[in-house]
């Protein structure tokens, strides 16, 4: 019997890992100093620590460890990237680039620079979730100064093709940033050969613990930012504050496990993934949002038609799963992802994000799927929609009491 | 044998219940406080109580605390964001607050804003007639700090805030230093904003709060995703809001045995180290119970802190995020402490760990030291 | 979102789910909202010929407290007269079901279907209604 709620909410956070916590706790106790502190050993012996970490961080993504820079995490990192660089390079011109489907980290970013003067295009991508590398290209322009699209979407797990995006736009000097927070650990990075300017770490997404992130900021070509936050001038000034020892070494210890342990990771998820969307395939109008090919292995995300989204998540609310993105969950908007791929709003209230990880077991899928079949069978029942689905009504044609 | 640990106020050991509140919120409730099942539930109730034991331990309301990464982050979001949402003026900081907060006040002059340093005194108090001379200019924002990070010495900030208030200006002080070492009451002091940090008192590092009058129009300087009531966004670290919490709660019943048992080891401190000659820097001013910094004349300061290390006591030369840096200390030169002088700062901050034997053993290796590096200056001489 | 218990009660298990036979007499079908907002509710009534609600069923597309707040009015309605049911107001349905006021819409939809179930039956037995009205 497995136990519940079941845990199929990965990539809003994952536990940290029981090899990342052992890592992290001497940092918390016995070696507690202050990484700045240049005068006594516990100070040194927390640099030493916050280093390792570093050249860690740096082996999965196949950077330099000084091109790692800490900050409180992916949110903070995307918004010292866009406005870091923004600000640095307008001289040159004020034009950003992105995507609709972009973390609200990189979108209310990108909208506080409009508000400050800048002008932005945000891409609208294919159906599939993925952008088109010709659409791409047209919406640079000779002002374009900074691009961001993530490297994988945190809602329908597409894998955007940064590598072609990143060619062009370094043939044309603009700064490419790459919002990687849902892609370490299972998508190979390799930055050495990727020409990506900065990209944006979270540790919490990848078992290590919350309140730590990183940037990478490209030293060969040399890119430039603006500081955001000053103070004691840590982190090459590019970010002050006190370096949080315990979760950085926590960040390292994660990132060198994803790095060591990805291949067999993902083949563990990919088919729980697999064997969960075989079980609710079985269900009548199913739909899955985002391509299928271009997809990290631990992501299914389905629309089922004919049943109301906040009745589904209470109906199987044994799994803990998420209803478009976990930032924008509290409000009963119909997710802005979804909607931009051109799903309608009923689409996008009864989707489910299934998000596998590390700790699923297969006994936890077979019992998703029998509860999901079960409950979408009982809501089906209650549903008016579904019978006349049932009797051939076509509902786009209905029309609808004002309400 | 390992080190005597005398640098609190750079930071402090979790406290050990500090930790077993934390622990659970690594593996077992790790999930994520904005997701509505089960796991983000958990999560939420436990940023909201630390939020509550946090408000608590400072008389503020639990609404007013935000949760930010740190001291520096909530100082960086209360000058700049405050900032924004005014037009340019003038802004008034003491000549001895952090980096953190200096730095984003000079940034403001790009914008159009003036900087008015206020001047302390030889013993680092605030000048409150410099003060008065200031405000008679139009003053938007005031900021001074609760306590020193080097000297220790305590402001009157409620007076401060008086004045700055009655001349219309926002007033915000940093805590930071003054959390668990005195009390701190955000109501009693008068204040629109205030900015604590975890790791000053036996909590994590890479978490702090910044308190505010919910009258205040802060602009967020981290956005997407609106957590913090859109003051701040991304993930709550929540096992360090956790600890946070606990570590406030922990200092504010412990407030008084904590002076109790720090103020007479500083004493003998202080004592001792003018017996050997030291100036000891904010002495006669208002001074945190734990902190001793002072000044051999003719030694260095950073040798010293390197022979007192070998000898077996971490002590600081200056602040420690500048203390890579061998120039002496901007406080003690806005103290009118001669260069030659501040160069020889060394700051002792003792915590919950230190005891008088470490403090007479101290002042003995100390004696030693000033003693060796003397005739090796006579030799080289 | 946390549910009260009674909407918990009536969410799990609903009260009179279903759709009367095509043949029925004195059947009258309201169906108010739309998919677009999130909620649609079917609500149908069997009125006997005393003008009294003998019988209701519903289907209903949405939230927790949607399909409550039908399942409740078919308790609520059964043994009415037409009137009786139309002066059930939206507040009652709140207030039984302890919502919360982001859910309040669900109990005027619900107040909504008994309207349109209502008109629906005049409008098909106009005549026969009144009669009954004027005898009661």
């Amino acid at each position: 019997m497995v136990k519940t709620p079941i845990y199929l909410d990965y990539s809003a956070t994952t536990p940290v890992d029981p090899r990342v916590a052992e890592q992290m706790i001497p940092y918390l106790t016995e070696k507690f100093g202050n990484p700045a502190s240049r005068s006594h050993e516990f100070g040194w012996d927390a640099e030493k620590a916050v280093e390792e970490a570093r050249e860690q961080v740096a082996a999965l993504v196949n950077a330099d460890p000084k091109e790692i820079v800490w900050t409180s995490g992916a949110t903070e990192s995307n918004n010292l990237a866009i406005k870091g660089a923004a600000h640095f390079y307008q001289g040159k011109g004020k034009h950003i680039v992105t995507v609709m489907t972009e973390h609200k980290a990189v979108l209310d970013t990108v909208r506080h620079l409009e508000s400050e003067g800048f002008e932005a295009t945000y891409l609208k991508p294919e159906p599939n979730g993925l952008v088109d590398i010709d659409q791409f290209t047209a919406a640079l322009r000779p002002d374009t100064i900074v691009v961001s699209v993530m490297l994988v979407n945190n809602e329908i797990g597409v894998v955007q093709d940064i590598a072609a995006m990143g060619e062009i736009c370094r043939a044309r000097g603009i700064i490419f940033h790459v919002d990687a927070a849902q892609a370490t650990g299972k998508v190979a990075i390799d930055l050495s050969k990727l020409k990506v300017d900065l990209m944006s770490f979270s540790a919490h997404k990848t078992y290590g613990p919350k309140g730590i992130g990183a940037l990478y900021v490209r030293r060969k070509p040399r890119v430039r930012l603006e500081a955001q936050m000053h103070g004691g001038g840590h982190e090459r000034g590019m970010r002050s504050g006190t370096l949080a020892t315990h979760q950085i070494v926590g960040m390292g210890e994660a990132f060198r496990i994803a790095r060591e342990e990805m291949a067999a990771e993902n083949e563990h998820v990919r088919a729980l993934r697999d064997r969960l969307y075989a079980g609710l395939s079985q269900i009548e109008e199913v739909h899955v949002n985002g391509d299928m090919e271009n997809r990290v292995p631990h992501n299914l995300n389905i629309s089922f038609s004919f049943v109301e989204g906040e009745s589904l998540i209470m109906a199987i609310r044994d799994l803990a799963v998420s209803s478009g993105s976990a930032c924008t969950s509290a409000s009963l908007e119909p997710s802005y992802v979804l909607r931009a791929l051109g799903r309608s709003d009923e689409l996008a209230h009864s989707s489910i994000r299934f998000t596998i990880g590390r700790f699923t077991t297969e006994a936890e899928i077979d019992y998703a799927i029998d509860l999901v079949k079960a409950k979408i069978g009982r809501l089906r029942e209650l549903s008016p929609l579904w019978d006349m689905f049932k009797e051939g009504i076509d509902l786009s044609t209905v029309k609808w009491a004002a309400h | 044998m390992s080190p005597a640990y005398f640098d609190h106020n750079a930071t402090t050991p979790l406290d050990e219940r500090v930790l077993a509140a934390m622990l659970p919120y690594f593996r077992e409730h790790y999930g994520n406080p904005s997701s509505r099942h089960a796991f983000g539930r958990e999560a939420r109730r436990a940023v909201d109580a630390a939020r509550e034991q946090v408000a608590h331990a400072i008389g503020a309301y639990p609404t007013q605390v935000s949760f930010v990464s740190g001291g520096t982050e909530g100082n960086n979001l209360l000058i700049r964001g405050a900032a924004a949402r005014l037009k340019p003026g003038q802004i008034a900081v003491s000549a001895v607050e952090h980096p953190c907060v200096t730095k984003p006040a000079q940034e403001l002059l790009e914008q159009g804003w003036r900087l008015r340093k206020l001047t302390v005194d030889r013993t680092g108090r605030l000048d409150m007639a410099d003060l008065d001379d200031a405000l008679r200019e139009p003053t938007r924002l005031v900021s001074v700090m609760l306590a020193n990070n080097e000297t220790g010495v305590v402001q009157d900030v409620a007076a401060v805030a008086e004045k700055a208030r009655g001349a219309g200006a926002l007033v915000h002080t940093d805590a930071v230093q003054a959390l668990g070492k005195m009390a701190v009451g955000f109501a009693d002091l008068n204040v629109h904003a205030m900015t604590l940090s975890a790791h000053k008192v036996y909590g994590p590092k890479g978490i702090g709060a910044l308190v505010l009058d919910k009258r205040l129009d802060i602009k967020p300087q981290i956005t997407g995703g609106g957590h913090e009531r859109g003051l701040r966004a991304g993930t709550e670290n929540v096992a360090a809001i956790v600890g946070f919490g606990a570590a406030c709660e922990l200092a504010a019943r412990r407030l008084e045995e904590f002076a109790a048992q720090a103020r007479p080891m500083r004493e003998r401190l202080d004592q001792g180290l003018r017996e050997l000659g030291a100036t000891v820097f904010g002495d006669g001013a208002r001074r945190l119970p734990n902190t001793s910094y002072f000044a051999v004349p003719g030694i260095d300061g950073e040798t010293l802190v390197m022979a007192l290390d070998r000898a077996g006591f971490a002590v600081a030369s200056g602040a420690a995020c500048s203390s890579g840096a061998a120039e002496a200390s901007p406080v003690l030169l806005a103290m009118g402490v001669e260069r030659e002088l501040a160069r020889g700062a060394v700051r002792v901050s003792l915590g919950w760990s230190n005891g008088m034997g470490q403090v007479e053993q101290f002042l003995l290796a100390l004696r030693n030291e000033i003693l060796k590096l003397k005739k090796m200056a006579a030799v080289a001489a | 979102m946390s549910y009260s218990t009674k909407v918990l009660d009536h969410y799990e298990n609903p009260r009179n789910v279903g759709t009367f036979g095509s043949e029925d007499e004195g059947v009258a079908t309201g169906m108010v909202g739309a998919p677009a907002c999130g909620d649609v509710m079917k609500l149908q009534i069997k009125v006997n010929k005393d003008g009294v609600i003998e019988d209701a069923k519903f289907k209903t597309y949405g939230c927790g407290s949607a399909i409550a707040s039908s399942s409740l009015v078919t308790e609520w309605v059964k043994g009415k007269t037409l009137d009786e049911a139309l002066s059930i107001k939206n507040t009652q349905i709140a207030e039984e079901l302890a919502l919360p006021p982001v859910k309040i819409h669900c109990s005027v939809l619900a107040e909504d279907a008994i309207k349109a179930a209502v008109a629906d039956y005049k409008a098909k037995h106009g005549a026969m209604v009144e009669t009954a009205a004027c005898k009661g």
